[in-house]
């Protein structure tokens, strides 16, 4: 395959033009088919992820989501007059540490930059950025899909800014009130190349993008929160086409908001072009009470920022030292843990995938699989978590620190399937009340005497009595029907409240209705 | 015994130490020619409660053996421009109107914990902007100066700017001592038109928290006397590392006094050619040569040095100090404090919120700055300027491998009358041709008091040192105010 030599056409700003996307070919499953052919969508996003830190990144104010309106503001933060920014140095080290963490260039030398404009949430009239030279340069992402493909999104530059105040639209009837608790907070603008395909792509490198800054603890991804926010530019083209006029639709709080406005916008952008009709390049905002994108009435004045090297401040200069130091800090990051886990673990990419999502919840399996003491087999293991385990998480909308199971009650439930002391089936029942009760699952199997019958003699009795007691279907079986084997398990279930062991019922009951 | 407020600071720190009198009475004395003076427009709010608290605080710091130093006691004018807690504290502009901070400049913070004393505020040119202190929502501030022929005998006469209240309070003696900013010249040139001392630090030295922002990369605080022995005491109050400005530098501060040696001997002083310009009067020309004589008489070496690209420096200089204030001028939007204009919508209260608080002046300056940064000019001006300024930088670095400071005029004329150059604002923008090559450079320069133009108006030289250099460029103005023996009075 050649590369790719495609750049977008001048709608883009300057700084994005003549950047090269790296995806040729595509799955085909992410084509849209319209009337008049199909369709392929382009897609890239540009991710603000609040920094994880104490502080703002130009004052020593708290960062803290949900103080009081204006109850973390500082004289910068409010730039009254004669006020100057200091530079938090943690910020610098979290956007070095996300941009190895990234697998991007580090630059040693950046500069913060001016973006100028006026609006209410901005108290200075201009937004301390980074535009020529950003701290981060070219990385990738390595994503995965649930079909076992994975594609890569390569990341053009991450550079860090000052995030804006907020405008509260529902206070008064008559105004619009502004908070500047956010004002000044340090973010990461994390830019990717246009090299998502479909709606569902778009989703899965967000999320993939998340978990990467949770690992490093760079930023909580908390979208609720806002901690987490993308604009996500769409176009579309006939495959092998030029590109499209793309609109961006901004400030998308969710991964189900980003892959249903990516979805609806593509189907917009195909219908209008199929009507022959133009795309207009526009800012727009997704709608998820709707499940559609609309046109956003602009609220920046002017387009042109009129960027300039800021001058309360001085270039930002690092020694390869520093950068080295962090790169050794890093934790082991979720593609280098899956990959672990599926050569150490023998499990699937598939599963290993899900377990190392988050940080906490591999770490959990981790202790689950090797306590120090007990060993569990971890495939056993993994399937548990990523059944009946994540499903309650999910069914109760809990985070796994919350869990009402520790990884030490899970193992010791394991044990307990492991030693035969409880059947698989009956260790679902075990894993519900564990779930309920928190109590630990032999506690439970001794409460309720849910101790598998394993002793030979006390089934066969049972087995002989259920063949006495049905001749009609042993004539069945010893004539050829095996499947009525089956029937004579449940029955020696039922009379057992499911506690006979189940291997041991089969083998005895192919001995004795076989004779 | 003299007036008080005849004595210098360093003769009435010397006199409140040998407890000739109080600085409750040095500071009354102050109170008294300010009232008189108030004709000059050159404060345009007095504290006389605070300034008695002050003094007598210090007082009482005397009278416990905890003088504070060289200051203790001395009673101040300080300039709009420097944030003063509780005090007004305006840029001289509308659109501040009624703004007291809640917290005082790190410059000033520094001066009372030295013990000096709050006399007022001054009125500027409108956000430091201008050369005549003519655009002060205040009104003009007057020269105490008044020509004695030629067409604007009589007439009432600028004192410079933006620092002209400043320098009028000190020239008036209606202030022991003043602070002023310098960007382009607007210590240095108001110190020459009122016959005063004018000393602009380097970019660095002094910090820049607390003082409103004009253009971020040449602002610099510096302290307006009536001696260079005055202004060394001052800076070194003044001066010093705060982590609060990320342009400000970590060196310590010396004893400045200590430089004025008296001695020059072997100094090397530079006379750079390309400040002999068409037009500059005759007798400047000749002071700059008087200057010259008497540096050579006591013992200094005079070297001819070239620094090429000079003429380049107003233009470049009109393009980046715009910029950077169109940026910094920003945040008046009437949102937050200051002047609100109540409009139709948000963008109507902006509009009309700047209009009614920004002066002209400001307003072309806004207009030239943002459009120097904009798309498809950006790189034409904004960016070519600073390149420019690089090569004024360099200029200065490789002149200062042959000499020790550099004497040139301060200003291309005398004060002028008021009214005079105001239909043409490059007429005005001239008026720094001498000063602005040592503020883009980032460099340390003082204007002393030389000598009376013909006119009977205050004419004075200008000597620039290498980065940090001020006590090369102290102790060669000290001479240069030895030889000249300028005790003329307005």
């Amino acid at each position: 395959m050649t590369d790719a030599t495609e750049t977008f056409p001048d709608a883009i700003p300057g700084h994005l033009a003549g950047h090269i996307t790296s995806r040729i070919g595509h799955n085909s499953d992410d084509l849209i088919e319209g009337e008049t052919g199909t369709w392929e969508i382009i897609v890239g996003m540009e991710v603000h992820a609040q920094v994880s830190s104490e502080s703002k990144l130009f004052s020593g104010t708290p960062a803290a989501f949900g103080a009081e309106p204006n109850t973390q503001v500082s004289l910068i933060d409010a730039a009254m007059p004669g006020m100057l920014p200091v530079l938090n140095a943690a910020a610098i080290r979290q956007a070095v540490r996300t941009g190895l963490g990234l697998n991007a260039q580090i630059n040693l030398r950046s500069v913060f930059d001016r973006k100028n404009y006026f609006y209410p949430d901005l108290p200075q009239g201009y937004q301390i950025s980074q535009f020529s030279d950003p701290i981060v340069g070219e990385g990738r992402v390595t994503v995965d899909l649930e079909d076992g493909e994975s594609f890569e999104v390569g990341i053009v530059r991450i550079h860090l800014e000052q995030d804006a105040g907020k405008s509260v639209h529902d206070r008064r009837p008559d105004a619009t009130c502004i908070d500047l608790n956010r004002s000044g907070v340090a973010l990461m603008e994390i830019v990717s190349k246009p090299d998502i395909r479909s709606a569902t792509e778009a989703a899965a490198y967000l999320a993939k993008l998340r978990s990467i800054l949770r690992y490093l603890g760079t930023c909580d991804g908390n979208m609720q929160e806002g901690s987490l926010r993308a604009d996500v530019n769409v176009s579309v083209r006939k495959p092998g086409g030029e590109l499209g006029t793309r609109c961006e639709i901004k400030n998308v709080n969710s991964i189900r908001f980003v892959r249903q406005a990516v979805d609806y916008e593509a189907r917009r952008q195909i219908g209008i072009l199929e009507d022959g009709g133009e795309i207009d390049q526009e800012t727009r905002l997704f709608d998820p009470d709707r499940g559609e994108t609309r046109s956003m009435r602009s609220k920046e004045e002017a387009h042109d920022y009129r960027y300039f090297p800021d001058p309360d401040l001085l270039p930002v200069v690092l020694e390869q030292s520093f950068v080295d130091e962090i790169a050794a800090s890093l934790p082991e990051l979720p593609d280098r843990k899956a990959a672990r886990f599926a050569d150490e673990f023998g499990l699937s990419a598939y599963d290993a995938g899900l377990l190392v999502a988050d940080r906490e919840t591999a770490d959990f399996y981790e202790q689950v699989v090797d306590a120090g003491g007990a060993k569990r087999d971890p495939k056993i293991a993994a399937n548990w978590m990523t059944g009946d385990f994540f499903r309650r998480l999910n069914a109760d909308d809990l985070v796994i620190a919350a869990s009402p199971v520790s990884a030490g009650q899970l193992g010791g439930m394991l044990d307990l399937i492991a030693d035969g002391t409880i059947s698989g089936k009956i260790a679902k029942d075990v894993f519900d009340a564990m779930w309920e009760s928190g109590t630990d699952a032999s506690d439970i199997v001794e409460e309720k005497g849910l101790k598998q019958i394993s002793d030979t003699g006390e089934i066969s009795a049972i087995v002989d009595q259920i063949i006495a007691d049905n001749p009609e279907q042993s004539e069945q079986y010893r004539s050829g029907n095996t499947k009525v084997a089956g029937w004579f398990t449940g029955q020696v279930m039922k009379a057992t409240q499911g506690k006979a062991n189940p291997q041991m019922v089969n083998q005895l009951l192919q001995e004795k209705l076989g004779s | 015994m003299a007036k008080l407020t005849d004595l210098t600071i360093a003769e009435a720190g010397v006199g409140l130490a040998a407890g000739d009198f109080t600085a409750r009475e040095l500071t009354d004395a102050y109170l008294l020619e300010m009232e008189a003076s108030r004709g000059l427009n050159a404060y345009f709010e007095e504290t006389p409660e605070r300034a008695r608290e002050m003094a007598e605080a210090s007082d009482a710091r005397r009278g416990r053996g905890e003088a504070s130093g060289p200051l203790d006691g001395i009673p101040l004018a300080i300039k709009d421009l420097f944030c003063t807690e509780g005090v007004l504290s305006t840029s001289s502009s509308r659109i501040l109107e009624g703004f007291r901070p809640t917290y005082e400049s790190t410059v000033t913070q520094q001066l009372w914990d030295a013990g000096a004393v709050l006399l007022g505020k001054t009125s500027m040119d409108e956000f430091a902007m201008g050369s005549a202190n003519i655009t002060s929502c205040y009104g003009p501030v007057i020269n105490p100066w008044k020509a004695s022929g030629g067409d604007a005998a009589g007439k009432d006469m600028v004192p410079g700017g933006s620092s002209g209240g400043s320098a009028a309070a000190v020239a008036a003696r209606i202030a022991a001592g003043a602070t002023g900013t310098d960007t382009g010249g607007s210590i240095r040139q108001p110190g020459a038109f009122c016959g005063v001392v004018g000393l602009k630090p380097t970019y660095g030295r002094c910090s820049r928290w607390g003082i409103i922002a004009f253009a971020s990369s040449l602002d610099q605080a510096g302290p307006i006397t009536r001696t260079v022995r005055d202004a060394a005491i001052m800076l070194g109050g003044m001066a010093g590392y705060d982590p609060k400005d990320s342009t400000s530098v970590d060196l310590p501060v010396p004893d400045f006094t200590t430089a004025l040696t008296g001695d020059i001997r072997g100094l090397r002083v530079g006379v750079p050619a390309e400040y002999r310009m068409d037009g500059t009067p005759a007798e400047i020309e000749a002071l700059w040569q008087q200057g010259v004589d008497w540096l050579c008489e006591a013992g200094a070496e005079i070297v001819n040095i070239s620094l090429p690209h000079t003429k380049y420096a107003l233009p470049a200089y009109y393009i980046v100090a715009p910029a950077e204030a169109s940026s910094n001028l920003a945040r008046y939007d009437g949102m937050r404090y200051g002047l609100r204009v109540e409009g139709e919508d948000l963008t109507d209260t902006y509009e009309r919120t700047r209009e009614a608080g920004f002066g002209a002046e400001v307003k072309r300056r806004i207009m030239i700055g943002t459009y120097v940064l904009s798309a498809g000019y950006y790189d034409a001006y904004y960016l070519k300027a600073q390149r420019v300024r690089t090569r004024i930088s360099e200029d200065f670095k490789s002149a200062f491998e042959n000499c020790d400071v550099i004497l040139t005029p301060t200003t291309p004329s005398t004060a002028f009358a008021l009214g005079e150059k105001q239909d043409d604002p490059i007429a005005m923008y001239l008026n720094d041709i001498f000063t602005v090559p040592a503020s883009m450079a980032g460099l340390p320069a003082i204007s002393v008091p030389a000598g009376l133009s013909a006119d009977g108006l205050p004419l004075g030289l200008h000597l620039i040192g290498p980065a940090f250099g001020e006590e090369a460029v102290l102790r060669a103005a000290d001479m240069i105010e030895r030889a000249a023996g300028f005790d003329a009075r307005p």
